[in-house]
């Protein structure tokens, strides 16, 4: 066996790694769920930033079951920060490196500022931390955000990013209610991009596809100024499978074109991959039932339940203006369709009963 | 706003520093070049933000050079000091009222990281309803966190305070963060002569900020914060105490070397004592109101009454020796809390209860009485505490403790059973409201 590559080689931006270092930066050692795709995503960003890399990691799954004291996995410099401060914890930091290089306090070189955040931290109570790091354009640095779709260190309850529907320790299915989980999830990659134009790179990935996540780290790390990328990660505990379909149900969702690959550097929108394939006509979306059927917080979906979410995946490749990215309908001036309501709602979504959807009159 | 006076490069200033007519947050201001502080973090709220005001236009005008970062939010705002001292940076933050609570959890973990980052509260009166004026209560909620807490009176005070906040903090035997409180609009925004001092000297009363084997750099792969539960969190919260318990040596040390670099006048680095010396009655409060108190004193004092004044200098770590010793031959003392603290020991303010507290274990101890004044930035006049005077003298002739707390200044009968007890169908004593 040769000998690992000991640094990264110069990586020219966007093009395909093909050359990977043998150093693992995220280490045994930590106490992640079995199947936990959030720990493959730190260990696939840790590899590819390499070891002149400083970490924050909001509170949550990556850091209860990660960071036990005395048993670290990171062999990077690693922080906890807050769970709101993902945003703030990298200009903190970045901040601190720029004002003691420009002094001379320290010695002057690239050091990647890495903060990573959960659909939780991130897109819900730390989203306007990402909104100011992203505007911040001093400061390179770059916020990946993991998405498992719940809070899922405190017992699986419902964050904005948990898909429409879905049994969380919050949201449960009773007898009266079936449905009680109504936020569609919330687009953050696409709410950042839309958002700062002064941000230099958006992205959205899988933990099923390594190398797209790799690329797209290193690809955010080499073009500096504020970047951010995230990554769909399922979660055996909060969404109900068994561990050994980590893999697969991260590929589905990419299938059944619920999860988008696509990234945007410099105000430049491009998909990748399977996605590509999709936005280009040469494959086919699966139903969204594949998806849905193999997970337990889906269990309790109605066939209108499945149809409604199918229509809404739809929707958003035949309607939106960029295709799995951005609403805004493509329609000619002048006509306004509906989107599609949820089950029990198509006749008043207003009113309080409709309101709680789910619940047949 | 008042404008900071544009000050010439070091090299144009006398040896022995300038004065200058300077507002209490602008002389912060200049302790903040003074100390080349590296990254500071505002968001605004008044009355502390004209420090970042005054720190921006020096940054723009290239006499000072720091990363000034204008945060979304003041959580953020303390995140962002926090992360920039873990890198070994030196840090400035601040805030005044609910502002300084928004930002609570990140004040919180800054000092259970022991992270030396400087703060200035403004302080302010909590929302709701909406007020500019002074209120302790801001400052005083983190005061079991491990902050470091002084109480400002004047804008020299906060000028050399700033300098001995960052050389206490930053002391390897400390690495606590501190809070200098400021009387709002009172102190933040009212000029008084400060003497400037020269940066040579700053340099060489606050040695360069280093954070040793916790600097959060490549070189040095640590994992900061990892999760500990029963295992190991009552250790590291004892390690804060211990850290508390050596500030008062440092702190002591650090204003001895203060007075020999700076060539100022002997003074106790915890209380300021005006007064003192043959009182038999004392009033003690913090920060402006001791320039009140003062010339209360002055005035009581030609009339031939044996008054004196404490003010506490440093809330955390509190006092306790010096009031010891201060206290322990006076007849009576009025605690004046420009705080409060609901349903708390005697209905009182935090600053009685505190007091109160340390002089229990003394075999002699004085009466005790509590008083609540100037809330909300209302003023604190001579006349009032010349009024406050009266009251502890009229409870001390009567020879046993009277804890029961009287509200200065304030409309409406000092107490209404009606109130009180919460029988409002009986009417009150006296008739209507006064």
């Amino acid at each position: 066996m040769t000998a690992p590559e000991l640094t990264i080689p110069d990586l020219e931006i966007n093009r395909r790694l093909t050359v990977l270092p043998m150093q693992e930066y995220y280490t045994p050692g930590h106490r992640t769920c079995q199947g936990c795709e959030s720990a493959l995503v730190m260990r696939y960003m840790a590899k590819v930033a390499g070891p002149r890399t400083l970490v924050t990691g909001t509170t949550g799954c990556m850091y209860v079951a990660n960071t036990s004291y005395n048993s670290t996995p990171w062999a990077l410099p690693w922080a906890h920060t807050q769970l709101g401060s993902a945003g703030s914890s990298a200009v903190g930091t970045a901040a601190g490196l720029k004002a003691l290089m420009r002094k001379g306090k320290i010695p002057d070189e690239p050091i990647n500022v890495i903060a990573f955040c959960s659909d939780g931290g991130g897109g819900d109570m730390g989203l306007a931390t990402l909104s100011a790091a992203m505007q911040d354009t001093r400061y390179n640095l770059l916020i990946l955000l993991y998405d498992n779709e719940s809070y899922a260190n405190t017992d699986i309850q419902a964050s904005g990013m948990t898909p429409w529907g879905a049994v969380t320790a919050f949201t449960p299915s009773g007898k009266q209610r079936r449905i009680t989980h109504h936020r569609w999830k919330k687009n953050v990659p696409a709410l950042l991009m839309a958002g700062h134009p002064t941000g230099r790179y958006f992205a959205n990935t899988s933990s099923g596809f390594g190398m797209d996540l790799m690329e797209k780290v290193r690809t955010a790390l080499d073009v500096g100024g504020p970047t951010f990328v995230q990554t769909h990660d399922p979660c055996p505990k909060g969404w109900d499978y068994d561990p050994r379909m980590s893999h697969e149900l991260a590929v589905l969702a990419v299938e059944c074109g619920i999860t988008v690959l696509w990234d945007c550097l410099e105000g430049e929108l491009r998909y990748q991959g399977l996605t590509r394939q999709q936005v280009e006509g040469k494959a086919r979306r699966r139903p969204v039932a594949d998806y849905l059927r193999r997970q337990g917080r889906f269990a309790h979906f109605a066939d209108e339940d499945i149809d409604f979410f199918q229509s809404r995946i739809d929707e958003m490749w035949e309607d939106w203006i960029l295709p799995g990215v951005l609403r805004v309908n493509q329609t000619p001036f002048g006509r306004f369709p509906r989107a599609a309501s949820p089950p029990g709602n198509s006749e008043a979504p207003a009113t309080p009963a409709a309101a709680v959807g789910g619940g047949r009159g | 706003m008042t404008t900071t006076q544009q000050t010439a490069p070091d090299a144009a200033t006398a040896a022995s520093g300038h004065e200058e007519i300077i507002t209490g947050c602008d002389a912060v201001a200049q302790a903040l070049r003074l100390l080349d502080v590296d990254v500071l973090a505002g968001y605004p709220i008044r009355p502390y933000d004209s420090v970042m005001t005054a720190v921006s236009k020096m940054i723009a005008n290239g006499q000072m050079d720091a990363e000034f970062v204008i945060a979304e939010s003041e959580h953020s705002q303390f995140e962002i000091g926090k992360h920039a001292s873990l890198v070994g940076a030196r840090a400035f933050i601040g805030s005044s009222g609910v502002g300084w609570m928004y930002g609570m959890e990140a004040l919180v973990v800054t000092a259970s990281l022991r992270l030396p980052v400087v703060a200035l509260v403004g302080n302010r009166a909590l929302d709701d309803p909406g007020a500019f004026g002074v209120e302790h209560n801001d400052a005083l909620m983190v005061r079991d966190t491990g902050w470091l807490l002084y109480w400002v009176e004047s804008a020299q005070e906060a000028l050399d305070t700033t300098l001995l906040a960052y050389r206490v903090a930053e002391d390897k035997r400390v690495m606590l963060p501190c809070a200098l409180s400021m009387d709002g609009a009172f102190l933040t925004h009212s000029q008084h002569i400060v003497q400037v001092p020269d940066a040579a000297l700053v340099r060489r009363f606050v040695p360069p900020y280093d954070l040793g084997d916790r600097r959060f750099h490549p070189d040095n792969p640590v994992s900061i914060a990892p999760q500990f539960n029963e295992d190991w969190v009552m250790e590291a919260r004892r390690q804060s105490d211990a850290a508390m318990r050596r500030a008062r040596g440092v702190i002591a040390e650090a204003t001895a070397d203060f007075r020999r670099v700076f060539g100022r006048e002997e003074e106790d680095p915890f209380v300021d004592a005006y007064r003192m010396d043959d009182a038999e009655y004392a009033l003690l409060g913090m920060g402006t109101v001791g320039m009140v108190g003062k010339v209360a004193v002055d005035r009581m004092r030609a009339a031939g009454r044996k008054v004196g004044f404490v003010r506490i200098k440093w809330f955390r770590p509190f006092p306790r020796p010096e009031l010891r010793s201060l206290l322990g031959t006076v007849k009576g003392v009025g605690i004046v809390d420009r705080d409060y603290s609901f349903g708390s020991n005697s209905h009182g303010g935090v600053l009685y209860t505190e007091v109160a507290a340390a002089l229990y274990p003394e075999p002699r101890r004085p009466v005790i009485v509590p008083f609540i004044a100037g809330l909300g930035g209302r003023e604190v006049s001579v006349d009032n505490m010349q009024e406050i005077e009266d009251v502890v003298e009229q409870v001390t002739a009567r020879g046993e403790q009277d804890p029961t707390c009287r509200w200065i200044g304030v409309r409406g009968p000092q107490s209404d059973p009606r109130y009180d007890t919460g029988n409002l169908s009986e009417p009150a004593e006296g008739g209507a409201r006064r």
